[in-house]
């Protein structure tokens, strides 16, 4: 559990190093939503850091699922359309909120941007109120 | 080109921190929503090590003229509260909920190869365009 807790830590230090080198060497926020919304309407000059960033994310993945396989350890078991309807929500909401957990949560927060401050009170508040409800429901198996 | 480069390095350095978080497993996401459950409290150190480097970063960094690798500065200024960005949230949040992912952890994870993350990621693309596509039926452009 202790561990658990300082490798959360060491893991939120890295991310915001990563935020911070993204603000100072491209001037940007990372906001990950955002990043991938912009890549599914190219435009020209502005694509290519968006896809090499998701590039960069997958990876990360490679090298972390081969340094600690544990990491990708997915013990919730639900149906597949609960992934799909998840999935649409989450892509959804985010283009509609104008940012996730990176770009509200993290750089926003950081930044004390009003508008990120009130965007993750809602979704840690939506998340908790919606894990109640599918726990009673029992979406998760 | 540079500045593709440099957020490949931002994508790498970032995939690493959600893997040593603990972000990449949806079942922690969950037990961190589960407050009136079994909760599992250790993803808060996540928000608090990455707002606290970038909070002081932040500072250090705006007082810059301009980015290293840009002429000006792209940071959003936009600070009116729409209905758009609190139901957009709630929506995320349940989402969120429902799988375990947001989208970071969900382009992370497609490095596991597991079918959960890609049938996720492929929904999340639909979910945008979906939103992007019918974006004017809403009237409630926060963009």
């Amino acid at each position: 559990m202790q561990q658990d807790w300082i490798n959360a830590l060491f893991g939120g230090v890295l991310i915001g190093t990563a935020v911070s080198l993204m603000l100072l060497w491209n001037g940007r926020v990372t906001g990950i939503s955002g990043i991938i919304n912009g890549a599914l309407s190219p435009v020209k000059g502005d694509t290519l850091w968006r896809v090499l960033f998701m590039g960069g994310l997958f990876l990360g993945g490679l090298v972390m699922g081969q340094l600690k396989p544990a990491v990708f350890t997915n013990t919730v078991n639900s149906e597949i359309w609960t992934t799909i309807v998840a999935g649409l929500l989450v892509g959804f909401g985010t283009i509609m909120g104008s940012g996730c957990t990176s770009g509200h949560g993290i750089c926003g927060i950081s930044r004390m941007s009003p508008r990120s401050l009130v965007a993750t009170i809602v979704f840690m508040a939506a998340g908790i109120a919606a894990v109640y409800v599918f726990r009673k429901l029992g979406v998760y198996l | 080109m540079k500045n593709a480069l440099s957020a490949l390095a931002v994508g790498f350095i970032f995939a690493l921190g959600l893997g040593l978080s603990g972000m990449t497993q949806p079942q922690k996401v969950i037990g961190f929503l589960d407050l009136f459950g079994h909760w599992d409290p250790s993803l808060i150190f996540v928000m608090a090590g990455a707002i606290l480097v970038h909070f002081v970063m932040y500072k250090l960094i705006r007082k810059r003229k301009s980015p290293l690798l840009s002429t000006q500065w792209h940071v959003p200024t936009k600070k009116e509260i729409t209905p758009a960005l609190i139901i957009g949230a709630f929506i995320f949040g349940v989402g969120w909920a429902l799988g375990g992912f947001c989208p970071g952890p969900a382009i992370t994870s497609l490095a596991s190869f597991d079918k959960t993350p890609f049938v996720f990621v492929i929904s999340m693309l639909a979910g945008m365009f979906l939103y992007k596509s019918s974006r004017s039926l809403w009237k409630l452009q926060d963009i």
